[in-house]
């Protein structure tokens, strides 16, 4: 199959979970990598290495591990700064996952009255409650914009809902639950034309898209580090340095002090600013071999192979009778998540079937409960592949779907 | 993979599943409550309609909408099939036994006595992911029947 990653086996032997069978000796076929990505044998080794021979803490420990360990986690965020394309490392935050990151800035970002803020219909409940409660607190005015029928972003009235009073865009890249892809630098530009911020939420879009802040031209963007190959509990924002130090801070404490009186204190500037505290130093060590893994096989060979499985568990689903998918029917438009209805059987008890042949899927809302409403489905099941994903393994998704409608005998 | 998918998925479930039993919204009612299970999305929305009886008020009817998966509509309809007509003191116990049923990780045996079709659900008791689907409608009614009784008690009692 033309699109596939050339080193498909190799690369699947770097994924140690990948060889596991589970209840009943079956292998397991993993499609939630849009929930949470499988990590590599080298990330797994980067971690468990920090902790066997470099453990300290960093920037404040005066001897040799801490100098190593500091070494590490400041590396990891030149990694960061690599993957992202940013013109500093002083850009890159790192900070608990995407949520954190993007709660920073709802935090942070200065809002009142007569403001307003705008979002999509397609956010993760992340990039909706954060600035539902940020417009809340400032009594501003949250702004979204609404999906068409085929699942992409509805920019016909983009200059009524972004005007001179809009302090900030805020919009995902990719789409969790529809797999949308949306334009990014356009909306980033729009944002620029009217003086607002603009905040690209990039959990779904690091995974597998090249991601280049400089060119997509947004202000701050933000990323999950376990759906990258990395661990869970380190996540990034990258915000243009000089936007970031003119942010107030958002969590007091050790680190992210220039100096301290009883009195008051004056801060340090990004990235420490917003670093307060002993930060997941493994765990962005981890992060940072992730992401260097990532670049090494190549984003566009990564990106390459998404679609061309996503292309193939496209048709493979709409052969399945009864199944409807949700968002745009043409891979090239749409990243590595599917979401899907089979008639007469609810997503809970599809993953269940599938689950009984190992084929872990995720059923529900997929924190996208805006996005389901707005298709009038109360929840979906998602497929949703990686790098490591083989045509086999939508062959398998496809022959269990068969077996889901002949076991509730809806076929 | 049959025999696990089987042991959840029981003739009895799937049958209750397809035809539910008391669904759909009635009146009279003195409460309705409206619960989510905040992981999958899944709703119900309940109603008790409690009458006085001889010895304390009785479930005189339990009506409800529901979205959901097989587990959870079927044990809103077995639900119902357990509780309406009997005085709530009872229908207290044979909810608590299906809780304790649910909770107990497989180990417990059902009792087909206090739980007629319910111990169709034995089995889902060991996949912890959807003992929440099974407990949504039994959660929802204990807090309906609830509210209902405390209404009653600030009224006076005299309104069921
Ligand atoms: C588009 C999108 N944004 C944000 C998040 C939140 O990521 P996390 O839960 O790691 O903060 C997710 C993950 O589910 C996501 O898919």
């Amino acid at each position: 199959m033309e699109g596939l990653l050339p080193d498909l086996d190799v690369i699947r032997k770097d994924f140690p979970i990948l060889e596991r069978t589970l209840a009943g000796g079956v292998p397991l076929v993993y499609l939630d990598s849009a929930n949470t990505s499988q990590k590599p044998q080298v990330v797994i080794d980067s971690m468990v290495d920090q902790l066997e021979r470099h453990n300290a803490n960093i920037a404040r420990a005066m001897h040799q591990l801490g100098a190593e360990s500091t070494e590490a986690y400041e590396g990891a965020r030149d990694k960061v700064a690599a993957f992202v394309n940013a013109s500093s490392r002083n850009e890159v935050v790192f900070t608990k996952n995407a949520t954190e990151a993007l709660n920073l800035l709802a935090r942070t970002i200065e809002l009142g009255p007569g403001d307003n803020v705008v979002i999509t219909e397609m956010e993760h409940h992340s990039n909706i409650v954060s600035w539902q409660l940020a417009c809340e607190r400032a009594g501003a005015e949250l702004r979204w914009f609404g999906l068409t029928d085929d699942g992409h972003l509805d920019l016909s009235n983009a200059d009524q809902l972004v005007d001179e009073h809009t302090k900030v865009v805020a919009f995902t890249w990719v789409s969790n639950m529809l797999g949308t892809i949306n334009p990014v630098a356009d909306l980033a530009a729009r944002a620029k034309a009217v003086g607002a911020y603009s905040v690209v939420d990039a959990s779904q879009a690091a995974p597998q898209l090249p991601v280049d802040v400089q060119a997509v031209g947004c202000d701050f963007l933000v990323f999950t580090g376990h759906k990258v190959c990395g661990p869970t509990g380190i996540g990034v924002l990258w915000g243009r340095e000089e936007l970031l130090n003119e942010l107030p801070p958002f969590h007091g404490g050790g680190e992210m002090i220039e100096t301290v009186t009883m009195a008051r204190s004056t801060y340090a500037k990004a990235p420490h600013r917003f670093e307060a505290g002993t930060p997941p130093i493994v765990e962005a060590i981890g992060l940072g071999c992730a992401v260097d893994y990532l670049g090494h096989i190549g984003l566009d060979a990564i990106h390459a192979h998404e679609q061309t499985i996503t292309a193939y568990a496209l048709d493979g689903l709409q052969s399945v009778p009864g199944v409807t998918v949700l968002g745009p029917l043409d891979a090239a438009q749409r990243g590595g998540a599917i979401s899907f209805e089979l008639a007469g059987v609810h997503p809970h008890d599809i993953a269940q079937v599938l689950d009984s042949r190992g084929i872990a899927v995720r059923a529900g809302h997929h924190c996208a409960k805006p996005a389901h409403a707005r298709f009038g489905v109360q929840s979906s099941t998602r497929m949703s592949s990686y790098l490591y994903t083989t045509p086999a393994e939508i062959d398998a998704l496809v022959e269990g779907l068969h077996q889901t409608r002949s076991y509730f005998k809806v076929a | 993979m049959s025999t696990d998918l089987d042991a959840l998925y029981q003739e009895i479930i799937l049958d209750h599943y397809k035809n539910p039993h008391h669904k759909g919204l009635r009146d009279p009612f003195e409460s309705e409550v409206h619960h989510v299970n905040p992981t999958c999305g899944d709703e119900v929305t309940l109603r008790v309609h409690l009458a006085d009886g001889p010895r304390g008020p009785v479930v005189q009817d339990v009506s409800y909408d529901s979205v959901g998966c097989s587990i959870s509509q079927a044990s809103a309809s077995v639900l119902t099939d357990l509780v309406i007509g009997k005085p709530v003191d009872e229908a207290m116990t044979i909810h608590q036994t299906f809780l304790e049923l649910m909770q107990g990780k497989g180990q417990v045996e059902p009792d087909e006595d206090v739980l007629e079709d319910g111990i169709a659900f034995a089995g889902v008791a060991k996949f912890p992911a959807r003992v929440k689907c099974a407990l949504l409608s039994w959660m929802a009614w204990k807090d309906a029947t609830a509210q209902a009784q405390s209404d009653s008690a600030t009224t006076g009692g005299d309104t069921a």
